[in-house]
């Protein structure tokens, strides 16, 4: 693998109770390689995820960031460094509208605390509307995010993550909730909008034709181990991993 | 000028010119603005999602701070009996934020009860210091250094803190408004998000924590100025579920709630006791039932509803018309 190392996690380990949720997990993220975290339910992808944003402290070992270590910063400290996260079930602020979930973020980002300025007002709004447009939600700006489709639901969530200019994004099944019909068309809109904003991504994933179409490299979880990493084109064709992982998904 | 802002416009003008016509609403609508003001503090709380069951304690902190300003320079100034008296409550208010922000719903609410009814027992038991549940008087202030008789003395406090209220009503509304005060109400719908956007949900509350204080500490000062006279009752638990009870009754969703409410409350309290002394607080209690029921927006929130329908409806009559 080449390009400069932007996340290590080092002999990383979480128990909860008697559940092995990750066991010594040794894995490099990139820049400029997305990379997708395949495996069965329970495996402990999403518990990664958690773990490199902050969210769980690992009983041992350690996560680096950018060259430091990171494992026990808190997720809004991590968000400061340039670790976002979107997430499976859409956290959005649903009494806020899809524009104004959007200028909460960039104001978070752009530190605007001036506490009489108004929201509307603050200068990254242009950037905003202009983040929507890549998206492909410009003309649901106004609408209230309560009101939208999970699809939609999905994008905003991940431009919200886009908003704070991170320089890696964590996904937790960016297309799970959203329509077979739907999958490649948003996830097209994802992939661009991620390209265009330099953003490196990590990405869990069942389908294993978005993971085909979209990763740079592929790691294989189960029972909270990486049991194989590598590109695409290895990984999905290796037995070991058709049986155990493509071949339930299919 | 819309007509959404037209109505409130006129009622301020009247509520300023009551007193002219008839100069016995005076002190009421002084005690009443200055009840709206600790209720815009909690309504602050309430846009994140958070109930304070003890917000007395500011308003009591701050008229406790301006009674013993008056003492120990054996009477006051009445802007600095207000500035301490904020500047008071801003003091107790960070003490007690950075603990209570920790927590959330009706453990907010309880400590926050807690913290009121400790400072309820310090008032009533060190009668020495405070003069117990006496309380203590507060000797009519100057104003600008003038000595003041008691009529124009009462006009000039009604109408400051009528300028207060307009000043602190449109910062509040600025506020709210603002980056921040739009951070304060994701802590209501998903302050885990806020988290991942790289902000301290504590933080932003606890900004929104002291504000509240300083409305409290503004509101306790006039109050006790207007009354002349401070005890613990401004700090007992019936008077945060006061302020609760009148924020529900105008409406959280703005900042014009606060003093709808306080009006509305004010004057059922006042003339329903004059004219059914055994029964004013079932009244109110109807009242607030059928308020909870069929407006839960409040007072406010029912205008809003209305002027709302009064906008859309011409819109809807265009559309159908170019159908």
């Amino acid at each position: 693998m080449t390009g400069r190392v932007l996340m290590e996690a080092k002999g990383v380990d979480i128990r909860f109770g008697g559940v092995v949720a990750a066991h010594e997990i040794n894995i490099q993220i990139h820049e400029g390689h997305n990379l997708a975290i395949i495996g069965p339910n329970g495996a402990g992808k999403t518990t990664f995820l958690n773990i490199c944003t902050g969210y769980l402290k690992p009983h041992s070992g350690q996560i680096f960031f950018d060259g430091a270590d990171v494992t026990k910063l808190q997720p809004r400290h991590l968000v400061r460094k340039g670790v976002a996260r979107a997430f499976q079930i859409p956290q959005l602020f649903t009494e806020h509208t899809v524009l104004e979930n959007l200028l909460i973020a960039a104001a978070a980002q752009s530190r605007r605390w001036a506490p009489f300025v108004p929201m509307q007002r603050i200068p990254e709004r242009d950037m905003m509307v202009e983040l929507l447009g890549m998206v492909k939600c410009s003309h649901i700006a106004d609408r209230p995010v309560s009101e939208l489709p999970e699809g939609q639901r999905k994008l905003i969530d991940i431009a919200i993550a886009l908003a704070l200019k991170p320089k890696l994004l964590f996904m937790d099944e960016p297309t799970s909730g959203v329509a077979s019909s739907e999958k490649f068309e948003v996830l097209d809109i994802i992939a661009n909008a991620l390209t265009e904003a330099k953003v490196t991504a990590v990405f869990v994933e069942h389908d294993i034709g978005i993971v085909e179409r979209f990763a740079d490299e592929v790691a294989v979880w189960n029972r909270g181990e990486v049991t194989f990493h590598g590109t695409p084109g290895d990984i999905l064709s290796h037995p070991d991993v058709i049986r155990d992982v493509i071949g339930e998904e299919v | 000028m819309s007509l959404r802002t037209f109505l409130p416009a006129v009622l301020v003008a009247l509520v300023a010119v009551l007193p002219m016509m008839a100069p016995t609403t005076q002190v009421l609508l002084t005690l009443a603005l200055a009840k709206g003001l600790p209720v815009l503090g909690v309504i602050v709380l309430l846009h994140a999602g958070q109930v304070s069951f003890g917000h007395a304690l500011f308003f009591g902190v701050s008229a406790y701070a301006a009674a013993f300003l008056a003492r120990v320079y054996g009477g006051g100034e009445l802007i600095s009996m207000v500035a301490v008296g904020v500047l008071a409550a801003v003091a107790v208010g960070l003490v007690v934020g950075i603990f209570v922000v920790r927590y959330r719903h009706i453990f907010f609410g309880m400590l926050n009860l807690a913290f009121s009814m400790i400072f309820f027992s310090v008032l009533e038991k060190f009668y020495y210091l405070t003069g117990g549940s006496d309380g203590l008087p507060v000797p009519r202030p100057t104003v600008a250094g003038f000595d003041m008789e008691r009529a124009g003395f009462e006009t000039v406090l009604f109408y400051l803190t009528l300028a207060l209220c307009l000043v602190a009503a449109w910062a509040t509304h600025r506020f709210l408004c603002s980056p921040i005060g739009n951070m304060m109400r994701t802590i209501k719908t998903n302050e885990l998000r806020l988290e991942y956007l790289g902000v301290s949900a504590r933080g932003v509350l606890l900004v929104g924590y002291l504000i509240s204080a300083v409305l409290c500490g503004i509101g306790g000062a006039l109050m006790a100025v207007a009354q002349g006279v401070v005890t613990p009752e401004y700090v007992w638990w019936v008077r945060s579920g006061e302020f609760v009870f009148i924020a529900i009754l105008g409406g959280s969703g703005s900042v014009s709630g606060a003093f709808v409410g306080a009006l509305i409350y004010e004057a059922v309290r006042t003339y329903a006791s004059a004219f059914a002394n055994d029964i004013w607080k079932m009244v109110l209690g109807v009242v607030l039932l059928g308020v909870i029921l069929y407006a839960p927006a409040g007072v406010a929130g029912l205008y809003a509803q209305v002027m709302d329908r009064c906008r859309t409806r011409p819109a809807n009559k265009t559309v159908d018309e170019d159908q």
